[in-house]
């Protein structure tokens, strides 16, 4: 973190005015952070601790799913596991990463000095920590934490202990610093962008991002909503979800997936963002289809408020409604198509080279793309009653959400880690970590395909001896995945404390205004907007 | 690397899965219940080599049980990967669905394949033409960049093509949807209610009518809790089973007491959630006696994977010996009873076997 402390100047003027008056050091520093740098760098920590809890609960469920019958957990115990590791995982770790990245980088990309509301920015980054202390926390509560899975369906939640009302404050906390935090970009996008910088000249990752804080700032109330529904029926005598009181059970899943769905692309969004930033820069090639993108990222948006019901295909729905979900979903292949497609014609007859970041996502490329095609096939109703709630769906997220988004916030962090610290990473260790995840990612998730098309569901503790193979294969691979990333650890800090020098643009074919800036950037940064030109193949 | 060889082994061994499913059309009634009890075989002759390939699974398998030795040659075979393995990945109902017993249950898995095929083919084609491009396309193969960003014509083409494939996909998956959903004039009606954790079933319509009992998980807990021997069924065999004639629609009709639960049974190609306080349907004509097995499938507790579902199908004439049987049974237990003081829906509880 020194990396970034206030006292780099850098041998740059327009920081100094600033130092003289004292920022903040120590502990006060990081807790009064208005600073976008200080803040994304809080939010990049905090999602990292998260993301290692979370996985030691998935490593505690695969540890008992190692062999059939019980070794290890109760199966009460491992509904809490299974729950907590989705909550913890969208909410703790994926989504204060990508905010992480907005934080650091949109202000450097735009040129402007710092996020619209500094002051916001903090509030938005300290709620999150009691918002996961109130997840971690609820495992010692009486009853244990909330174990009716993360999407936390009713009347199953209205069984749960006091663990099920604290998962509701952690979310309803998280959901508000996702709203401030989303407000908070839009207005950043929409107002300080660099002069000469029209919104269809925009790097990708900003694009990606305001829409993605457009679709936070739609459903993070859904959400809420429908938690806090649960909050009464649990306490005030309200039947929402209770068909004695003239509710209906699955009122809850059609609110939802109202904000499950957009959610996925809340989580997926930004990290095209990234590819689309790290692939023409190691294709030495401007972006393919700049525009086509920008169209396909607002398509994928705007119809992921229409497809939630394909979550639902097993509830009973009429056939037509089944029919319209399916066809919506379906349509979304389309724009992701396009995406991949122009990604790949972005690398088609460009100057390749694979330095971490590129591995990354192209590895990100082929392997989301494999969970997008289980997600076509998952689209197809009738087939969908073979596959819901089986481990097919479960290798297909962990396809999209560990391959997709993870891995491009592990491309992102090699490419941009440069800038934030000052020092290349250790490159061979880079691409060490790249296909370790790589390979043991796959060892652990392609198997679940396999058994869920044989018939296991999912969030089970125990199985027929018959689904014992994959699974055992799956353990291991999941061990090797999580070993993996205690190791990207390691090369993270050995990165913070020292290493080569970063020059200015360690990408030579890199574009953007983050690149100007020494590396680590100053302080306070564009004070004085930079002229922006348009690099080639960005609007016209 | 790995991930292509169990995709290459899939493939392998679906193609024998086509020719075999052409054969048990014609098997025995009893050959096949729901497949799941074959006994997994792994290449002896290759296991010395593999496990060298891998030190950590030799490391573990010498260790510890036998279990594990099997993985570990597994996994040693996977991404050790030799091709020679093959006969160990044979087709056995481990990498695809059951054989489906219901005309709806082989439409949906001709839809699944259909899927898989055109996935397998788009796949083949984008990133062929990705590797091709990170091969040929490097700088240290001294490829100089070419400036091109945009093609209005390529990208109508990348729209349009994927949406008339779509269309192709959604044609056939249209007709089994409305199919699936077309309940109407059922042989059999049944009701299966979900209780925290068990399933009870009542003969509501139909040859049966009148039938009632609940359906609990078998396996001993001892099996479960103190790792006793495993049964080929452990997991999914009930005190109760569910029995259903051949070749008569049997609607089945869901609801549950307490939570959310989901009437899974593959080979039928039936899940239905089983809602409290609402009824929702599914209905499946079973062609092939045998006894076919399923689980809940939607989260609903602590037990939520110890609630399976065992449906028997039998020819009509055992199916009506067993509905005599059933009818003889209640009729055993009501006769002591002189003063029936039980509400009339109160549920009869009977203890088959």
């Amino acid at each position: 973190m020194s990396a970034v402390s206030p006292d780099v100047v850098g041998g740059h003027d327009h920081s100094h005015d600033h130092d003289h008056h004292g920022a903040p050091t120590g502990l006060k520093r990081w807790l009064t952070a208005t600073n976008h740098k200080d803040i994304g760098t809080l939010y990049l920590f905090f999602s990292f601790i998260m993301f290692l809890t979370g996985g030691t609960l998935a490593l505690t469920i695969r540890a008992e799913l190692f062999q059939p019958g019980l070794q290890i957990v109760r199966p009460e115990f491992f509904n809490q596991l299974t729950t907590m590791h989705g909550l913890i995982m969208v909410f703790g770790a994926i989504m204060p990463a990508f905010v992480g990245f907005a934080n650091w980088m949109i202000p450097l990309m735009i040129g402007a000095p710092d996020m619209a509301f500094a002051r916001m920015n903090n509030w938005s980054f300290w709620l999150l920590p009691p918002a996961a202390l109130l997840l971690v926390g609820s495992f010692f509560v009486p009853g244990g934490a909330n174990a009716a899975g993360w999407t936390m369906y009713a009347p199953l939640s209205l069984q749960m202990g006091m663990g099920m009302d604290m998962s509701i404050f952690a979310v309803h906390i998280m959901g508000a610093s996702s709203i401030m935090g989303a407000i908070n970009i839009v207005v950043t996008i929409l107002n300080m962008r660099a002069p000469g910088m029209t919104l269809m000249k925009m790097p990708m990752f900003a694009w990606t991002w305001l829409i993605t804080a457009y679709l936070l700032i739609a459903v993070m109330p859904v959400l809420a909503g429908a938690v806090t529904m649960l909050l009464t029926d649990r306490h005030f005598g309200t039947t929402f979800f209770n068909a004695a009181g003239g509710g209906d059970p699955v009122l809850y899943q059609h609110v939802f997936w109202f904000f499950g769905h957009p959610e996925v692309y809340i989580m997926i969004l930004p990290a095209f963002g990234i590819v689309s930033q790290i692939v023409p820069a190691f294709a030495r090639k401007p972006l393919f289809g700049y525009a086509s993108m920008v169209y396909a990222t607002a398509s994928i948006a705007i119809l992921s408020f229409v497809v939630w019901a394909h979550h639902m295909f097993t509830t009973g729905m009429p056939a037509v409604t089944q029919i319209t979900f399916m066809y919506m979903t379906m349509l979304i292949a389309v724009p992701t198509g396009v995406k991949v497609f122009n990604w790949i014609a972005t690398m088609w007859r460009g100057s390749m080279t694979f330095e971490t970041p590129m591995l990354f996502a192209v590895g990100f490329i082929f392997v989301f793309t494999m969970g997008g095609f289980t997600g076509l096939m998952l689209a197809i109703a009738p087939a969908d009653i073979q596959y819901q709630d089986t481990y097919f769906v479960v290798a297909h997220f962990h396809y999209v959400l560990v391959a997709g988004s993870l891995f491009a916030l592990f491309a992102g962090t090699y490419f941009w880690i440069p800038k934030w610290t000052g020092h290349m990473y250790d490159e061979k260790l880079g691409k060490r970590h790249f296909w370790m995840s790589m390979i043991s990612f796959n060892v652990t998730f392609f198997p679940m395909h396999f058994l869920g098309l044989a018939g296991m569901p999912r969030r089970v503790p125990d199985y027929n001896p018959f689904f014992t193979d994959f699974n055992q294969i799956a353990t291991v691979g999941a061990f090797g995945f999580g070993l993996s990333q205690v190791f990207f650890l390691y090369i993270v800090l050995k990165c913070i404390k020292g290493g080569p020098k970063a020059a200015d643009k360690p990408w030579d074919g890199a574009e953007g205004l983050e690149w100007t800036l020494p590396s680590p950037p100053p302080f306070h940064t564009f004070e004085v907007p930079p002229q922006f030109e348009a690099p080639a193949g960005h609007g016209h | 690397m790995q991930q292509l060889l169990v995709f290459i082994n899939f493939l392998a061994a679906h193609f024998k899965a086509v020719r075999k499913s052409a054969l048990i059309k014609i098997a025995p009634a009893n050959a096949v219940c729901g497949s799941r009890n074959r006994p997994r075989h792994v290449h002896p002759a290759n296991c010395g080599t593999l496990l060298r390939c891998s030190g950590v699974a030799t490391g573990l398998a010498t260790k510890v049980s036998n279990n594990m030795k099997k993985m570990a040659v597994r996994t040693a075979a996977l991404i050790g990967g030799v091709p020679a393995m093959a006969p160990a990945f044979a087709l056995d109902g481990q990498y695809n669905f059951q054989h489906p017993v219901t005309r709806l249950a082989e439409d949906i898995f001709g839809l699944h394949m259909l899927m898989f095929w055109i996935c397998v083919i788009i796949f083949i084609a984008v990133f062929g033409v990705m590797f091709y491009s990170i091969f040929a396309h490097r700088k240290s193969k001294g490829a100089v960049a070419a400036t091109f960003h945009e093609s209005t014509t390529v990208e109508i083409l990348w729209t349009i093509v994927p949406v008339i494939i779509l269309v192709g996909m959604a044609w056939p998956a249209t007709k089994t949807v409305l199919d699936m959903k077309d309940t109407s004039n059922p042989d059999i009606t049944i009701k299966a209610t979900g209780y925290q954790w068990k399933w009870g079933y009542d003969y509501m319509q139909g040859e049966g009518q009148g039938i009632s009992f609940l359906s609990t998980l078998s396996t001993p807990r001892a099996q479960i809790d103190q790792g006793e021997y495993k049964g080929d069924n452990y997991l999914l065999e009930v005190d109760n089973e569910l029995v259903v004639p051949t070749g008569k629609k049997v609607r089945v009709l869901l609801t549950a007491q307490d939570v959310i639960h989901s009437w899974w049974v593959p080979a039928f190609a039936v899940k239905q959630d089983a809602i409290p306080g609402f009824i929702r349907d599914a209905w499946f004509r079973a062609e092939k006696e045998g006894v076919y097995r399923g689980n809940c499938a939607e989260l609903c507790g602590k037990d939520h994977g110890f609630m399976p579902i065992q449906v028997r199908v039998v020819s009509p004439q055992a199916y009506t010996e067993w509905v005599a049987a059933k009818n003889a049974e209640k009729a055993a237990l009501a006769a002591p009873q002189s003063a029936p003081v039980a509400a009339p829906e109160a549920k009869p509880v009977a203890s088959a076997n």
